[in-house]
């Protein structure tokens, strides 16, 4: 029969059983996901991000905007009343990485695309409080002086396309040009946008 | 899930939960003591010793009530690969039941408000302050929480229409949303140019007496000739175009001779976002009303 004494003594059986019950977890929770349909799969007639999108999405990386803004609306009422039809695995396959977030501190932006105007975004971002008194988000006024150049872009799509992203090369090669020149704050408005906007398979009215 | 993946789960999930309670049983079975004595493991480190007693009960008792709680979750909720549990919830039917239920409670009084016309509604109080309410949540944003607006952004308490204020031309705005379309005049007019229609543009609002009496003569045949289709031969704007009034002094960006020298050289196009795929017909209705209220005052 087993010891405790022979696991405690035993550095090396300690370890293995320790891995042997972790992995059970991993296995049962996380290995199937990366076989099924709903989570491998794009919902139908998701489109992938626009190259100058795609480097709006690196400013919000930059920024840390999913510190405080999920992008994962959950199956209860109140959010989506809120915010619209609950978010679906298949709506992030091409996400890399993903930006579900872990907490608001602001308010969700799965699907924020279309619901305020670029000049919003634009006066919000610049300083929230100008349109919203009562908000504690930071100011981003850098992101109206900072300039991209698109020398990276047509490296991260290609790099997205290894990951499964189906980028053409069409994409990649307008990509640098579509960029180039622009202000960050023209990219991440441009993303913001987009956001819940890369296909239209969910009915949002509430 | 496929019958390979369910069973993969299924029988993953069993057997580590069977595991810990085999490790838990067997090295229960193999100590010395059955109770607590005062034998130590027989290690010391700066005088610290362990005694060699067995795992207390209570402890043993919380970890077998994990394993039965386990189970039992197993048992009611879903978590063994197609087995829906014995419950039959899910997230998904939860929320369904949830907006099945707001439905039963809500439509009635939806239905209610839909019926009146918005001026009905001035004297329904209940149905105005869900106006209020589906207005901070949706519009707020913009118009802010009194509907006072910002640089930008319309004030809706003032009876000043870029659009009109009528019942039915608010819904139409609510829903269809609005693009504003100043074309920037810049290159058209040149810097003399902008700077000779702004004086113009001021002095409709009264502002005569600090303009230069020349730009303005200069600027009023520009403005004829460039503004007046949409603004009006006499400033007074058009509203099926969104165009503003010019003779009062209301000014959405700005009244300053350089703000509104900044929105003749570079135009303007501020969009209001439409509300048709993301509210229903009915809130629409009860959003309009209050905001028709709030200019009624």
């Amino acid at each position: 029969m087993i010891k405790h004494e022979t696991i405690e003594k035993n550095i090396g059986l300690m370890i293995l059983l320790i891995i042997i019950v972790i992995s059970g977890g991993g296995l049962a929770e996380i290995v199937p996901l990366f076989f099924q349909s709903s989570t491998t799969q794009p919902i139908e007639g998701l489109r992938t991000y626009t190259a100058l999108e795609l480097e709006g999405r690196d400013i919000y990386i930059k920024e840390g905007c999913h510190v405080c803004h999920t992008q994962m609306i959950r199956p209860f009422r109140a959010e989506t009343e809120r915010y619209g039809h609950y978010s679906t695995a298949d709506e992030h396959v091409w996400e890399h990485p993903f930006l579900w977030g872990s907490k608001r501190t602001g308010p969700d932006l799965a699907r924020v695309g279309g619901r305020y105007s670029d000049d919003w975004h634009r006066a919000h971002l610049n300083n929230p409080r100008d349109v919203v008194p009562e908000s504690k988000m930071p100011s981003y006024p850098w992101l109206f002086k900072n300039k991209l150049t698109g020398k990276d872009t047509e490296a991260k799509m290609g790099a997205l396309r290894k990951l499964g992203v189906p980028y053409t090369d069409e994409d990649i090669a307008g990509a640098r040009e579509q960029v180039a020149g622009k202000y960050e704050i023209d990219a991440l408005v441009a993303y913001l946008q987009a956001l819940g906007k890369t296909h239209s398979v969910y009915t949002n009215k509430r | 899930m496929s019958a390979f993946w369910s069973a993969w789960v299924s029988v993953i999930t069993l057997a580590v939960i069977l595991g810990c309670t085999w490790l838990l049983f067997a090295t229960r079975k193999s100590e010395k003591h059955k109770e607590t004595t005062e034998e130590t493991l027989g290690h010391e480190f700066d005088g610290i010793e362990e005694y060699d007693n067995p795992l207390p009960k209570w402890w043993f008792q919380m970890f077998l009530g994990t394993v039965i709680f386990g189970l039992g979750y197993l048992a009611l909720y879903p978590g063994l690969g197609n087995f829906q549990g014995l419950l039959g919830w899910s997230s998904h039917g939860q929320w369904e039941e949830e907006m099945a239920h707001a439905e039963e409670q809500y439509r009635p009084v939806f239905q209610k408000y839909a019926a009146l016309s918005i001026e009905q509604l001035q004297s329904e109080e209940d149905g105005l302050k869900m106006g209020q309410r589906m207005f901070s949540n949706n519009c707020a944003v913009c118009h802010g929480s009194a509907g006072t607006g910002a640089y930008g952004f319309p004030n809706l308490t003032d009876n000043d229409w870029l659009y009109g204020g009528e019942p039915q031309t608010l819904i139409t705005t609510i829903a269809n949303g609005r693009n504003g379309g100043m074309p920037a005049w810049g290159q058209v007019l040149g810097e003399d140019g902008v700077r000779d229609v702004t004086s113009y543009v001021l002095s409709l609002s009264g502002a005569a007496d600090s303009l230069d009496g020349d730009a303005v003569a200069r600027g009023q045949s520009q403005f004829q000739a460039l503004c007046a289709a949409c603004h009006g031969a006499d400033g007074k704007g058009t509203q099926a175009l969104g165009a503003p009034n010019l003779t009062d002094n209301t000014w959405l960006y700005g009244g300053s001779f350089e703000q509104v020298a900044h929105s003749i050289r570079n135009g303007r196009a501020g969009v209001m976002p439409a509300h048709k795929d993301l509210l229903s017909d009915e809130k629409i209705h009860l959003i309009a009303a209050y905001v028709y209220s709030l200019s009624q005052k």
